[in-house]
């Protein structure tokens, strides 16, 4: 199994070592609520380093990542970040990603851990001329630093002006006397920063923020906080809510697909289904009889099978038992209450709009 | 670690306190601490009876659900109102508040099965050693590799 810099840090702190895509990765230290709640208060230090970066560049960079994803790479500048989903041609999400223009001709993707292999060798297949590709995985860690104190625990570490990196904007910068990219970028519905450094950096740069957010309030947080934490907002995570069989408009991600960009993969079968509707939908749930929901357990309505849950857990900021899932798309309506199976109990749950949870 | 001497223990880290024909049943410290925050609490209901060693209820971690184990065989004769609403007792007093349920004891002789408090605490020993074991043959095995 692959470990991050971070690992004899993060066994110091008494952190729970879980298996996660290949990499011992902490799920918790105090607690995953404690973890999660200190994040919406105040700030949360998570390791990340395991997540994949793929570097694109060359003068046919731009028209390739165009080619190959939904989101209109275009409009990127240089210092710029978007969230963006790969395609393959059936309009189906292979991964979905963070793009940083670092240069006019040059693009740092980061994708998901479980699907750093697989990402690379897919944009390898593709790859046209005057295009290089490489996985530069090794080179990097990151850390995320999230929560309302984030920028004010951040700052002294740093010559550069924080507050003038904006919302998906990064600066090549210095934190901790060590070259890193700052990105405002984040996975938590907080404000807060992902940090890029070198590998051997990681441990110097994961103490320092850590002792200098101490007195702010800042834990170091696990995989188990960032997974509550994202739900409450209804982000997808791959694997659960999106792969390579969903659509962008079944996972509710219109707001990603720029049909007007140009050709790209899927592009005809995603006009289509912008065109007719989609036959299935993904749906925030909250569970009105006791009960928590999990992966794939079964949607019912009227004792009809319409669909699966594709991840559950109990909202430690809500206090609520609260879902993802996937239904027929005419059961897709707020206030409509469905039957999710957990253990051959039937228990009422009833489709909310999304997040879950607003600032 | 906390391992009262009063009670018995099961290897699916169940604890049981004995009085007369009544068994009071919960899990113990080990095993609130290897779940983590508790999220749910899933109980029988008064007058079912529970099969030793067949699972009678579960508990949710925020990221997982773990059955819990009759350590003896009985009915049901009180449950832990409290529990649905705060499952988080069980982390916060595992033996005390945090008990589960209540049986009448279908037969004493499931007791001989339980351990004592000195041998659970050797069996939790040898589980953390087979943790740390399987870990060095994990490290071993990355070490062959690279």
């Amino acid at each position: 199994m692959k470990r991050t810099p971070l690992y004899a840090a993060h066994r110091r702190a008494g952190a729970r070592m879980v298996q996660f895509a290949g990499w011992e990765m902490p799920v918790q230290y105090a607690g995953v609520i404690a973890e999660h709640l200190a994040v919406r208060s105040h700030a949360g230090l998570f390791d990340v380093s395991h997540m994949g970066e793929i570097e694109v560049r060359g003068a046919g960079a731009e028209a390739f990542c165009q080619q190959v994803s939904a989101n209109d790479v275009s409009r990127l500048k240089v210092c710029q970040a978007q969230y963006n989903l790969l395609l393959n041609e059936d309009g189906g999400v292979v991964d979905d990603v963070i793009l940083y223009r670092t240069e006019p001709n040059r693009f740092l993707i980061c994708v998901n851990a479980a699907n750093t292999h697989k990402d690379f060798c897919w944009l390898r297949e593709h790859v046209s001329a005057s295009v290089e590709v490489e996985n530069v995985s090794a080179r990097y860690a990151q850390l995320a630093l999230q929560g309302p104190a984030a920028e004010k625990i951040l700052q002294p570490l740093t010559a550069h002006n924080l507050a003038a990196i904006k919302s998906f904007y990064f600066a090549p910068a210095q934190a901790a006397g060590k070259r890193c990219i700052i990105a405002r970028t984040g996975y938590t519905g907080e404000s807060g920063f992902e940090l890029y450094c070198d590998w051997d950096d990681a441990e110097k740069l994961w103490d320092d923020v850590l002792d200098a957010g101490s007195a702010a309030g800042l834990v170091p947080a696990g995989l188990g906080a960032r997974d509550t934490l994202r739900l409450e907002k209804g982000y997808p995570l791959y694997g659960h809510e999106l792969d390579d069989s969903t659509t962008p408009f079944e996972a509710g991600l219109d707001w990603v697909v720029k049909l007007t960009k140009g050709s790209f993969n899927g592009c005809e079968v995603l006009l289509r289904q912008k065109q007719e509707g989609v036959k299935r939908k993904l749906v925030g749930l909250e569970l009105i009889d006791a009960g928590i929901a999990r992966g794939d357990y079964p949607l019912s309505k009227d004792g009809r099978s319409i669909g699966k849950i594709t991840s559950g857990t109990r909202s430690p900021t809500l206090g609520r038992s609260i879902a993802l899932g996937y239904v027929a798309a005419e059961e897709a309506r707020d206030e409509n209450i469905l039957e999710v199976e957990i253990r051959s109990k039937k228990i009422r749950a009833k489709v909310v709009p999304l997040p879950f949870y607003r600032q | 670690m906390e391992i009262p001497e009063g009670l018995r223990y099961s290897k699916e880290h169940e604890w049981v306190l004995v009085e007369g024909k009544t068994a009071t049943i919960g899990i113990t410290e080990y095993a609130q601490e290897e779940l983590g925050d508790i999220v749910f609490v899933e109980l029988p209901e008064v007058g079912e009876k529970i099969v030793k060693d067949d699972p009678f209820g579960a508990v949710e971690s925020v990221k997982a659900v773990s059955d819990v184990y009759a350590p003896v065989s009985g009915t049901v004769l009180e449950v832990n109102d409290s529990l649905p609403e705060s499952p988080e007792t069980i982390n916060d007093d595992a033996y005390g508040d945090g008990w589960m349920i209540r049986v009448e004891m279908q037969d004493m002789d499931d007791l001989k099965d339980l351990m004592t408090a000195e041998e659970y605490a050797e069996y939790i020993e040898q589980q953390k050693e087979e943790d740390d074991e399987e870990e060095d043959d994990e490290e071993a095995e990355d070490d062959e590799e690279e």
